[in-house]
């Protein structure tokens, strides 16, 4: 659906894209993740074919980005959708739906869907920033786009219609589309995606699942439990390595020692209260990934 | 052709809602309702109809106006949707940037035309309540309203083309009063000014018909006025008038909305939303 090898694009000099290579399959969502400024939007412009690209090679539903075949089979939900504030949300959505060959009376099936029925005919500009996003999402909707680019589609949206918007998601990547978001709520993409691109000053720092990036990344995993009274010095002796803090006692390990870690302390477990175990977070991931091309 | 006609009509209900529909027709119908009541009052028994001899102060109004309101309604077509965010968008959907433009033109010809006839058909139902010989101006007055629907094309172009150079639309909007200043009064005060400063010479026989039909607001008053029969009537550049031919100044009106409308598909393309 999207490949892209070796982008490069430069503004007035500075390196905006540096050298990504990666791809979207059919039934595919990505998430691409990045601080402001990593590249995220600019890389979705090219992909549209808004702005050109100054090296490498882009190929969208096997066209050129922008040509008349990638535009009709391409969804795009820009960030912090805008649309004419004079238009009502169904006159809005009926205009788009012309612009694609659709019949105009789909409009108010759009906007049920995405939960909009009850202002269709209020003008855009008496929206909240919310239901402006959801008529972004209506308009992306509209004949089942083969390639969906959605621009951090979740600002703005409080969590019900998150979830409802994922729900969404997930119907159209299992009828085929694939699917390229970015986002900053790394939490919420963490289990409704299928892959994650980490981009960092315009470079590809890391691609891959959850778990892989995990494995690749090799951040200590967190070991926290809590002594019953009196019992700390004694797990300490026993199982060395560990901080303490209060009450608790904190050990941190690699992924392979953390089975052995663990087989240690349960043969303490009598002056054990409580044990909590804390996998490296997609946060954690990210300021790791995103510290590598400061280095 | 239905996306250009969805275009089209999406921007007529934005011209509707922003009330320039209501702005453009109460202007062009006061002036011309005014200049009605003004020049049939002195006009008496000249000869000719009453009509013709206010078809001859409407052209001389609607030079002024016609490009003012085009100006008006097009400055904001693209620089506007910059601001707004909607233009990336837009362009990621499967129509050109041609279709775009043109969308927009047939909305806001629609807007103009609607103004301008009201405008001139109020005057003339004016007038003809007064005399009824005026039927005999209605030819003029039809030349007149679909020649200021051209000027207005000429000038939406225009217009734009200034949109999409300046990116935003306080930039767009000071170009525009700039090209409406010059090209409709300081053209024809320069020109006036260099006539004297001549005193007949070459400027006069050879410079000055060519400047005259360059000028898209001067070619339209000489074809209007040269095609009147009150042209000996009118004051002002309707000596001139015999120095060009109707047939040229008519060429000029006509070829200047394709340039204009090529200008600005050229300054649009250039835009990266």
């Amino acid at each position: 659906m999207l490949t892209l090898s070796h982008l490069t694009k430069c503004f007035d000099g500075a390196t905006a894209l540096d050298d990504v290579s990666m791809m979207v399959a059919p039934g595919e969502r990505v998430a691409l993740l990045g601080h402001n400024g990593a590249g995220k939007s600019t890389l979705m412009k090219i992909v549209l074919g808004l702005i050109p690209h100054d090296g490498g090679t882009v190929e969208v539903l096997g066209a050129r980005p922008g040509s008349g075949a990638a535009r009709a089979g391409v969804a795009y939900l820009p960030e912090s959708a805008a649309f004419h504030p004079a238009l009502s949300g169904r006159e809005t959505i009926a205009h788009y739906l012309r612009l694609r060959g659709h019949p105009a009376a789909l409009a108010g099936a759009l906007l049920d869907r995405v939960g909009l029925s009850d202002a269709a005919d209020r003008r855009i500009g008496t929206y909240s920033k919310g239901m402006r996003q959801r008529v972004g999402l209506a308009q992306a909707l509209i004949g089942r786009p083969r390639l969906m680019v959605l621009d951090e589609p979740t600002s703005g949206l409080d969590p019900v219609s998150r979830r409802g918007f994922y729900t969404i998601l997930e119907d159209l990547a299992a009828e085929g589309a694939a699917i390229l978001l970015s986002s900053h709520a790394l939490t919420e993409v963490e289990a409704r995606t299928d892959r994650m691109v980490i981009l960092a000053q315009g470079r590809l720092m890391a691609e891959g699942s959850l778990s892989a990036l995990r494995r690749a990344a090799d951040l200590p995993v967190t070991v926290e439990l809590t002594a019953v009274n009196g019992a700390r010095a004694a797990i300490l002796d026993a199982v060395p390595g560990g901080e303490l803090l209060g009450n608790r006692i904190t050990y941190r390990c690699r992924q392979d020692e953390k089975m052995g870690l663990l087989r240690r302390l349960s043969a303490q477990s009598e002056s054990l209260e409580d044990i909590e175990m804390h996998p490296p977070s997609l946060e954690d991931l990210y300021s790791h990934f995103s510290r590598g091309a400061a280095r | 052709m239905i996306r250009v006609l969805s275009m089209a009509q999406t921007e007529f209900r934005i011209s509707l809602r922003n009330r320039w529909v209501a702005v453009s027709v109460a202007m062009m119908a006061v002036f011309s309702i005014v200049l009605a009541a003004a020049g049939s009052a002195p006009s008496g028994t000249v000869g000719v109809d009453r009509l013709s001899v206010t078809v001859a102060s409407l052209t001389s109004l609607g030079v002024y106006l016609v490009p003012l309101v085009a100006l008006l309604m097009s400055f904001d077509a693209i620089a506007g949707e910059t601001e707004r965010g909607t233009l990336p968008l837009l362009l990621t959907y499967p129509l050109s940037r041609a279709e775009v433009l043109v969308g927009k033109l047939i909305a806001h010809l629609a807007v103009l035309a609607l103004a301008v006839g009201a405008g001139y058909g109020l005057a003339a139902l004016a007038i003809w309540v007064w005399d009824a010989r005026a039927v005999a101006g209605l030819p003029a007055l039809w030349r007149l309203t679909w020649s200021s629907v051209v000027l207005g094309a000429v000038f939406l172009g225009a217009g734009y083309a200034l949109s999409a150079l300046a990116r935003r639309p306080s930039g767009a909007a000071g170009l525009a009063i700039g090209l409406w200043l010059g090209v409709i009064v300081l053209w024809d005060l320069g020109l006036l000014a260099a006539l004297v400063a001549d005193n007949g010479g070459w400027f006069t026989t050879d410079v000055f018909p060519v400047a005259l039909l360059a000028n898209p607001a001067d070619a339209f008053r000489l074809y209007n006025l040269a095609a009147s029969e009150a042209g000996a009537a009118a004051a002002g550049l309707a000596g001139a008038a015999n120095a060009v031919p109707p047939g040229a100044a008519l060429a000029s009106l006509l070829l200047w909305p394709l340039a204009a409308l090529g200008l600005a598909l050229a300054a649009f393309r250039k835009v990266t939303p």
